[in-house]
């Protein structure tokens, strides 16, 4: 490590062209922007009601993002390159340079192009984008996904009455979206995020007719709104403690430098974590997500699982100089960060197991691997919970619209897996088989996406010295197996409930899903740190303004582990679920369907016997071993999944009862009413007369002159 | 110079076109109180202007002559829709903005 380091003396010097398409990536937005516009002049009045405008635009932005990646890629190995000797191992081991304190490790700024849109004596106001290895990434997710919900959404919303005004708003969200990855300063980022809060609130409202979706747009636009009054202060907090800057690059640097004392910057992390919470569904702010899937399921997978939800995870990845410095990551130990996600991990995860409705077990799932993420950036694995972002976005997406093909055109427009699914898997087998694909690289089955990523926080989170959520992380891996395996049996398994004539869906939603299949395999390669491709190491992190976070070694046991619980619990869950379905409500003739079994066998093996009557030892034992046997399986082995089958949901049910319903949500009504009879009380002044208002402005004037008087 | 006789006539105006706005009821009236009020603003600053061989007060009150004109063109539409849905100017009947 030395020698390398002294072959590098400055920070780099060599200057290199920046990539055109990096440098006016507001392109890329932009594009959506003008979509969202002329669909809503002009979509009407097209044949195809504007999905042929929002289409070519969203792929355009797709291609022109694969080239944005490219182009980094490029710009990165030529900065490394130029560096000499020393540049392929430092390519590998800039990062370990910076954690070592070491100096001259390579420093790669993020291309950044910005003007002033005004200035206010020492402050600017600028407009500006910041492009590095996260930035690409995220353009490269959300353009994806929303190009394949485009092409889904041609086939789920096509007897839409407000098909234009969908695409018009999915158009809207991708570029709301584009703009708050791309941006350079933290009012930008604001600007970005609250656009994307407009767009989730009026696509869950969508079908707006029915009250429910209605309440359930509001819930979600207010409930973000309120973490959001943490984030509006912590933009505020950080832009004095940085020095009267905007620039996320600069409050990195100050945060970092620990510039203004310790103190500022945990406010600063603390407030900012408040929108993390309220934006991606962290505890207690939860309970939005879960009635947000009012909204069409092409949104629920956009939206609410792959894109909007994770703002809040790169905001905190992208001001993680704040986070680190303000929670004192580098310590070890505890911190709100971690804290939060570990419980919302939990939370979530028991929640799904109640859950009737297909996308509120998925919602449910969602929230508990935000939980993942949230917690890997509490623990120091940045990597890891971009990773996990990465990965996630493919898998979910998957499984939403899968859930959103099976309601398509297995279960009559219904999400209620009791009523109306079940033995799907006959009819629908592209659906099924990637159905499978994503609930495996939710569970994180050894070389599907969620493993890789799930597994980078775990190691990251036990070599920093966080045992305690490393022990939390695997224990929401057996939760999220089990519930998900509960999920897939009572969908795909056991016999038709419904009373449509279930098929598979059309081409555009089962192309999206096959896509989106390959994803989820094969996206865990782009950072197995066991076969030495580290390629987010390599590209996403950044190496500027970057705390010095460990790449963790991989660690065997901990894989085998992980992948051997959730082995174990899909085992026991399928066992229970498998059992209980064989003759579902009458659940005691299983009982006596087993012990007429066993009779029989018993009877067999008599009859069997009675030839060898006189081998009096095989007829003794054979009897009352097949007795002890049935015994211990009933009374041993059966208790396990039975006592787990019984507990599991009674926990998720009193925790949905007390926690969820009876304090946080009581929380809010409570809030709500006050409101509502403060507002009681003043509206008696708004006599809506004019000359009343009138009188009340002067005495008010008149009370303030003379107060102004006495005052001198 | 006279300054005070400037200054009291110009409290005079504004209190009775005060007076106009809060108490009567026809809107016109209240309008051209309006008018009175900013009159008095504007010979309040050109008084002072005048007081303190400064210009900008009398810009000052171009600009309030300039968008009083203004305020009354909204203003007298605005009353005049009053009268077709209302079919009186009377202002005291406009209360369905209540709480």
């Amino acid at each position: 490590m030395v020698t390398i380091a002294e072959t590098v003396t400055t920070e780099v010097a060599k200057v290199v062209d920046e990539p055109w398409l990096l440098s006016h990536a507001w392109i890329i937005p932009a594009l959506m922007a003008l979509s969202f516009v002329l669909i809503l002049f002009f979509g009407r009045r097209l044949p195809k009601r504007g999905a042929e405008i929002g289409i070519p635009a969203v792929v355009a932005a797709f291609v022109m993002s694969c080239v944005a990646v490219v182009q980094w890629v490029q710009h990165v190995d030529e900065l490394v390159e130029g560096e000499g000797g020393g540049g392929e191992a430092l390519r590998r081991l800039g990062r370990s340079f910076v954690a070592a304190g070491g100096e001259g490790a390579i420093s790669i700024r993020p291309i950044t192009d910005s003007f002033t849109w005004w200035s206010n004596g020492l402050v600017k106001f600028d407009i500006g984008i910041q492009i590095d290895g996260l930035a690409v990434m995220m353009l490269f997710v959300v353009t994806l996904i929303s190009m394949l919900v485009h092409i889904y959404s041609t086939a789920y919303m096509e007897h839409d009455e407000r098909y234009t005004h969908f695409y018009a708003a999915l158009s809207l969200f991708t570029a709301s979206m584009l703009v708050l990855v791309i941006a350079d300063n933290s009012l930008m980022l604001l600007s970005g995020w609250e656009l994307v809060g407009l767009c989730s609130f009026m696509l869950i409202g969508h079908w707006w007719e029915e009250k429910p979706n209605t309440n359930a747009a509001l819930k979600a636009f207010l409930t973000t709104r309120t973490g959001d009054i943490g984030l509006l202060l912590g933009v505020i907090v950080t832009f004095f403690a940085a020095g009267r800057t905007f620039n996320i690059v600069e409050i990195n640097e100050a945060a970092l430098a620990g510039k203004g004392g310790h103190t500022v910057w945990l406010i600063g992390a603390s407030l900012l974590l408040l929108g993390i919470i309220g934006k991606s569904g962290q505890f207690p702010l939860h309970t939005w997500l879960p009635d947000a899937m009012a909204g069409p399921t092409p949104v629920s997978a956009l939206i609410h699982a792959a894109t909007m939800v994770v703002a809040g995870v790169y905001l905190g990845a992208r001001m993680y100089g704040v986070f680190w410095q303000g929670f004192s990551i580098a310590d070890g130990g505890m911190n709100a960060m971690a804290i939060i996600g570990a419980i919302t991990i939990i939370v979530g995860a028991c929640l799904a197991f109640v859950q009737n409705d297909i996308k509120k077990v998925l919602a449910y799932s969602t929230i508990s691997q935000l939980g993942y993420m949230v917690l890997g950036l509490g623990v120091g694995a940045w990597v890891g919970a971009i990773f996990h972002l990465f990965t996630h976005a493919f898998f979910k997406a998957l499984l939403f619209l899968g859930a959103g093909s099976i309601s398509h055109s297995g279960s009559h427009h219904s999400f209620d897996m009791r009523k109306d699914m079940g033995g799907l898997r006959k009819f629908m087998p592209i659906t099924f088989v990637t159905f499978m694909i994503g609930s495996l690289a939710l569970a994180g089955i050894a070389p599907l996406a969620g493993f890789w990523s799930k597994d980078e926080i775990l190691a990251t989170a036990g070599q920093s010295g966080f045992h305690f959520f490393q022990i939390v992380g695997i224990i929401g891996a057996v939760l999220t197996a089990a519930y998900m395996t509960r999920c897939v049996y009572l969908t795909f398994f056991g016999e038709y409930r419904g009373h449509g004539h279930p098929h598979e869906s059309p081409k555009a939603i089962t192309v999206p899903l096959i896509v989106l299949a390959v994803f989820s395999v094969l996206a865990g390669f782009a950072n197995a740190a066991v076969l030495g491709i580290e390629k987010f190491v390599e590209y996403v992190e950044p190496r500027y303004a970057f705390p010095p976070v460990i790449i963790p070694e991989f660690e065997t046991t901990l894989a085998a582990v992980s992948v051997m619980v959730v082995l174990a619990s899909i085992g026991v869950a399928s066992a229970l679920w498998f059992r209980r379905e064989e003759l579902g409500p009458l659940r005691g003739l299983t009982e006596r369907n087993a012990l007429a079994r066993a009779g029989y066998t018993f009877l067999v093996n008599k009859y069997y016997l009675d030839d060898l009557y006189t081998d009096g030892v095989v007829a003794g034992v054979k009897g009352p071993l097949a007795r002890a046997t049935y015994w211990f399986n009933q009374n041993v082995i059966d208790a396990v999944p039975n006592g787990l089958g019984r507990i599991v949901p009674m926990l998720g049910r009193s925790l949905y009862d007390h926690v969820d319903q009876g304090t946080v949500d009581a929380a809010y009504n409570g809030l709500a009413k006050e409101t509502g009879q403060a507002g009681g009380l003043l509206r008696r002044l708004q006599s809506g007369q004019v000359q009343r208002y009138a009188l009340l402005i002067v005495f008010a004037i008149a009370i303030f002159s003379i107060a102004l008087m006495l005052a001198r | 110079m006279l300054l005070n006789q400037f200054l009291i006539l110009a409290a005079i105006l504004f209190g009775i076109g005060m007076y106009g706005v809060l108490v009567r009821r026809n809107g016109v009236l209240v309008l051209m109180s309006v008018e009175l009020m900013l009159n008095a603003v504007n010979l309040n600053l050109i008084a002072f202007s005048a007081r303190l061989q400064e210009t900008s007060g009398q810009v000052f009150s171009l600009f309030v002559i300039t968008i009083a004109a203004a305020e009354v063109g909204v203003g007298l539409a605005i009353i005049l829709l009053l009268f077709r849905n209302f079919r009186s100017p009377d202002l005291d009947e406009v209360h369905q903005m209540k709480g």
